[in-house]
């Protein structure tokens, strides 16, 4: 059952449809709402590697539909902790919930100012509008 | 011309609701300067009984009346009837590329059994619908390799067809990949030679049987490669996979080959199919098409495109492949001879081969010719040594109505006196007496 | 249906196979190398086989069944005479590797092929050997890499420029051939939009590759500026001919500038698709790129002909022997057939197209207002937005009328695309009819959606669960879920 819209306040956004949960210097990384919605059904996770860095901007993972592929943007940088394993073997819990149990990576920050450079869900939202 | 409907009265109609006066207005946007007005260099227009005397006689200046020893990586095997009838079938010769899948169940259900017959033959999980031939799927397996592994070479043996090997050398500077070869020692390929070269590669390239016709200690070679990280890839020759042990079983990652010699007329080199087979780990980096089982809005099973984010028309500079169009009629040719063989004509194909070439070589022995490679077992090729430069001896012994073999010097330092002969399961003892007295 | 290996019985087989006389020696193959397990090939007797076969033919649609507007396919007629020609024993028992004496008719038939492709493209020089048209694709930028490393120039130019409608396979075969992707947008008329190009075209631009008209039908109105920026870069122009369909005859690609083109002869010069393949790609070039060319080339001396490998500077090969000689026999006949009526080919290929958009355009949204060349691309936008109806429910429902449907959601830059390419082919009462279809769906997409929803209605099958294929993968049969079968044919 695909989760109805939403941009929850306490997340912070990347205008590439990322969002991040920062609890110190950890942070849960996930795709938003749209992401999920644009793709369609998501059948397969391409997930990093525990231990690997990802860089703010960059590419850490994809993720595919049956007729598009997208690539994940990460919106902080840092070492992987942890990989959500329920996603990699059933990607349809990104479309069911996608700031829940469809979380992607978790991360520890290398540059907790980062944070500072995201949006707040109203910005994000007005990213949406404006595209 | 009739193969075009339209008549002036469609013409004129057409073009009224179009809102223009002249076919020509239609071609406005072309910039004056880049209009051909000159009528087309092609000679007059044939009608079909014309046409046909035209090709009967350039067919005839073809010399196909000779016997056929001739191999080196296409072979002169029987195509059964029924492969024709099969292909002929306008609904599958006519379709294109199952896009649509109600309305391709036929085709799409042929490549799964395909795709199942091959994974059978090599013992891999996951074959494609095909590539373009037995060429093309090596650089397709390199390409495969070097995203697995992330490494910047790739190994393949002398012994590997030359055609390949050349094919893998204009492909792997665009993929970024050095080749290096390993050579053959008396027709075969030390495995210890395969240990060195593979430390650091991404793939080790050899084909079993060899392209001397030589059994390679596969399983050695495979699992050198594999000591090293590097994935083993055999190309191998289907005709042979009812003898010769799968790929799969000794520890291949992929399997490769020409697929000519199941279903397919020899052609003047085409068009063939290549196919391609991997274990699971390397599904999502294979190339081309994949069917894969589903069910419809009610229930019941059928078969689709899958994994389809793998290819060019998605995933764009990040796909897979570039290849679009491929090989399917001819694969499903393949697919259609070796149903109708079974495993057990499969096996019997095989040892026919393999004991009618065993013959013919005792029989050249007899006769007081060498072996290039004596030690060596073969399979349905060997390599003769004729005692002169070998054209010469093809030259001789076509005049005796027996197109002998392939002159190994073509391709080899050190092999210009030697012939490789294949002999298929349509050579007769009496033909393999003719082919002894020509070389003789 | 059941599968092939649902039918077979341990016992049958469909095909003798010659057994070698008894009193020859058997030959030891080493145990280590024998086969252990046999492959479960299925085991069904001659007739059985035939009739599978057939069985599957019904459940699949080609041109023979009907109208296949397939958008940048090309679903042209496959005459049968081709069929009778390429199964002459004389071209199909002949063998590559033979001597080139043996093999004169069939290399004057590639030369004489040769000769047409170069009076269809004005260019100078030709190499039938890609197998396909992104085979030569992957060519034609090896021979940029040949001919700018001759010059020394290989290192700095690095670029390929390809337009945002381009079909995937030219950014695929970028990556292949080690260049990175530029891309550049279409302006508001469809075509390249220049100004956006002429920042991306410097130095380090190794060329461009174009389909022209484009994917969206269109023929690029910028040609000859796009041109002086190329050449005036000191870059190279590749001409993707996969819409050759559109021109032959009428303008050449040599004289649009390109210097590199590749024709895909299953689609302009009418190859039996076969469900997905064969094709042929081969590729003709200005003369500064011929030394390059992959080896072998037919040359002709005299009266005679003959493979030359001696060609130092080529860059190799892309497949096994000269080309896949079956696709030039049928092609080559299929311009025998029309001689220098070629251009007429293309006339009413682009007149059908034009036809057929005149009737549809008030009905479907057309995102670029001009005349089409050979194929037009419509979008269901306003469909979707107004009665949730989408191209693939359209596409979907076309198939209860009878027809195959278009491609669907390409090019990219057009939402909800709808690719429709008639070909030279159909006859207008067939235009018509399918144009009925398309304005009737319209109507049921207001008057009843759930009909248009739920197509196909006639099918063998109904819509299939493409995401199911894709996350529970099955790609053969799976002879463990079915034990009773695999003992029978242990049992063989």
């Amino acid at each position: 059952m695909p989760a109805s819209e939403s941009y929850p306040d306490e997340l912070l956004y990347h205008s590439e449809h990322d969002w991040a949960r920062i609890d110190g210097d950890e942070a849960t990384l996930g795709v938003t709402w749209f992401a999920q919605d644009s793709l369609g059904e998501l059948v397969h996770y391409e997930a990093p590697d525990v231990g690997s860095t990802v860089s703010k901007d960059a590419s850490y993972g994809e993720v595919e539909s049956v007729k598009a592929v997208s690539d994940l943007i990460s919106p902080l940088s840092g070492e992987v902790l942890e990989v959500n394993q329920k996603v990699v073997d059933a990607p349809e819990t990104v479309n069911e919930d996608p700031y829940g149990d469809g979380w992607l990576i978790r991360i520890r920050m290398s540059s907790v100012g980062e944070r500072d450079q995201l949006l707040s869900a109203a910005e994000y939202r007005q990213v949406l509008e404006s595209a | 011309m009739s193969y075009l409907s339209v008549t002036d009265a469609d013409r004129d109609a057409m073009l009224a609701a179009i809102g223009v006066s002249t076919v020509d207005e239609l071609f406005q946007d072309i910039p004056g300067g880049m209009r051909y007005r000159e009528e087309l260099a092609v000679k007059p227009a044939l009608p079909e009984a014309e046409l046909q005397r035209h090709f009967e006689e350039l067919a005839a200046k073809n010399v196909v009346d000779e016997v056929c020893f001739l191999g080196a990586g296409i072979y002169d095997h029987h195509v059964p009837a029924v492969v024709d009838a099969v292909l002929q079938r306008g609904e599958l010769l006519t379709a294109y590329t199952p896009y649509q899948p109600e309305m391709s169940q036929g085709v799409l259900q042929a490549i799964f059994e395909y795709q199942t017959a091959i994974c059978e033959l090599t013992g891999m999980d996951v074959s494609n619908a095909s590539g373009y031939d037995g060429t093309t799927v090596a650089a397709d397996a390199c390409f495969v390799a070097k995203h697995a592994t992330g490494r910047a070479k790739v190994v393949v043996t002398e012994a590997t067809n030359p055609q390949v090997r050349q094919v893998v050398k204009t492909y792997a500077p665009g993929f970024g990949l050095d080749v290096v070869e390993v050579p053959h020692e008396g027709g075969a390929t030390d495995p210890d030679r395969i240990r060195e070269a593979a430390e650091g590669a991404a793939a080790v390239i050899f084909q079993q049987p060899n392209f001397f016709g030589v059994l390679e200690a596969a399983p050695e070679l495979a699992a050198a490669a594999n000591d090293a990280g590097a994935m083993p890839v055999a190309h191998v020759d289907l005709v042979s996979l009812g003898v010769l042990e799968a790929p799969g079983a000794y520890g291949c990652a992929m399997a490769i080959g020409e697929g000519q010699s199941a279903g397919n007329a020899m052609s003047y080199g085409g068009p063939h199919y290549g196919f391609l087979a991997a274990r699971s780990d390397y599904m999502r980096r294979l190339p081309g098409r994949i069917v894969g089982e589903t069910v419809d809005a009610a229930g019941e099973r059928g078969y689709v495109l899958t994994l389809q984010t793998r290819e060019q028309h998605i995933r764009r500079e990040k796909a897979t492949s570039n290849i679009t169009t491929n090989q399917t009629l001819l694969a499903l040719a393949g697919l259609v001879h070796l149903s109708l063989l079974g495993p057990q004509g499969l096996r019997e194909l095989g040892e026919t081969c393999l004991v009618l070439a065993h013959h013919a070589k005792a029989e050249l022995q007899k006769a007081g010719l060498e072996l290039a490679f004596p030690k060596e077992a073969t399979f349905k090729e060997f390599a003769v040594r004729t005692g002169r430069n070998a054209r010469e001896a093809l030259a001789e012994a076509r005049k005796k109505g027996v197109y002998a073999g392939y002159p190994l010097g073509r391709d080899y330092a050190g092999l210009d006196d030697a012939l490789l002969v294949a002999v298929t399961e349509k050579r007769t003892v009496e033909e393999i007496a003719q082919l002894v007295e020509a070389l003789s | 249906m059941k599968l092939i290996y649902e039918k077979s019985q341990a016992g049958r087989r469909g095909l003798g196979v010659p057994r070698p006389p008894g009193g020859l020696e058997v030959p030891e193959v080493p145990a280590k190398l024998r086969r252990k397990e046999p492959p479960r090939l299925p085991e069904l007797a001659e007739p059985e086989v035939l009739r599978h076969f057939t069985q599957l033919s019904t459940r699949n649609f080609g041109i023979d069944t009907g109208f296949y507007p397939l958008g940048s396919c090309t679903m042209k007629y496959n005459p049968r005479i081709n069929e009778r020609l390429v199964g002459l024993p004389g071209f199909a028992q002949l063998h590559p590797l033979v001597e080139d004496e043996a093999a004169q008719g069939a290399l004057e038939l590639e030369w004489e092929l040769e000769q047409i492709l170069l009076a269809v493209t004005g260019l100078d020089a030709v190499s039938l050997q890609p197998a396909a048209g992104s085979q030569g694709e992957l060519t034609g930028l090896m021979l940029f890499h040949a001919y700018f490393a001759d010059r020394g120039e290989d290192e700095q130019r690095t670029n390929v420029v390809i337009p945002d409608t381009a079909h995937g396979t030219n950014p695929a075969s970028v990556t292949m051939a080690g260049y990175k992707l530029t891309p550049v947008r279409t302006d508001a008329r469809g075509n390249i939009d220049v100004d956006d190009l002429r920042t991306k075209v410097d130095e380090h631009t190794a060329g461009l590759m174009l389909t022209n008209p484009s994917t969206l039908g269109l023929f690029d109105e910028n040609i000859e500026e796009i041109e002086r920026i190329f050449h005036g870069a000191g870059a190279l122009m590749y001409y993707d001919g996969a819409n050759l369909n559109a021109v032959c005859g009428i303008s050449r690609p040599g004289d649009m500038g390109f210097d590199v083109v590749h024709i895909n002869l299953h689609k302009t010069f009418s190859q039996p698709h076969g469900g997905g393949g064969p094709g042929g790609g081969p590729i003709a070039v200005r003369d500064i790129l011929e030394p390059f060319l992959p080896v072998p080339i037919v040359a002709r001396d005299g009266s005679t002909f003959r493979l030359d490998y001696d060609r130092p500077k080529s860059i190799g090969k892309v497949r096994a022997f000269s080309g896949p000689f079956g696709v030039f026999v049928r092609s080559y006949a299929f311009m025998r057939s029309y001689g220098p009526g070629l251009k007429e080919m293309s006339e009413v290929a682009v007149l059908n197209a034009n036809y057929m958009l005149a009737r549809l355009k008030g009905t479907y949204d057309l995102p670029y207002e001009r005349l089409c060349m050979h194929e037009f691309v419509l979008s269901a936008r306003s469909l979707k937005r107004e009665h949730g109806v989408s191209a693939l429910d359209v596409a979907k429902r076309l198939m209860d009328y009878g027809f195959h449907p278009p491609t669907i959601y390409f090019p990219l830059v057009v939402p909800e695309a709808l690719m429709i390419e008639p070909t030279e082919s159909e006859a207008k009462e067939t235009l018509d009819a399918f144009c009925d279809a398309l304005l009737a769906i319209a109507r049921e997409a207001a008057d009843e959606p759930d009909t248009v929803h739920s197509a196909p209605h006639s099918r063998p099958v109904k819509r299939l669960d493409e995401v199911r294929a894709a996350k529970d993968v099955v790609v053969k049969y799976r002879f463990e879920d079915h034990p009773q079968q695999v003992g029978a044919q242990k049992s063989a």
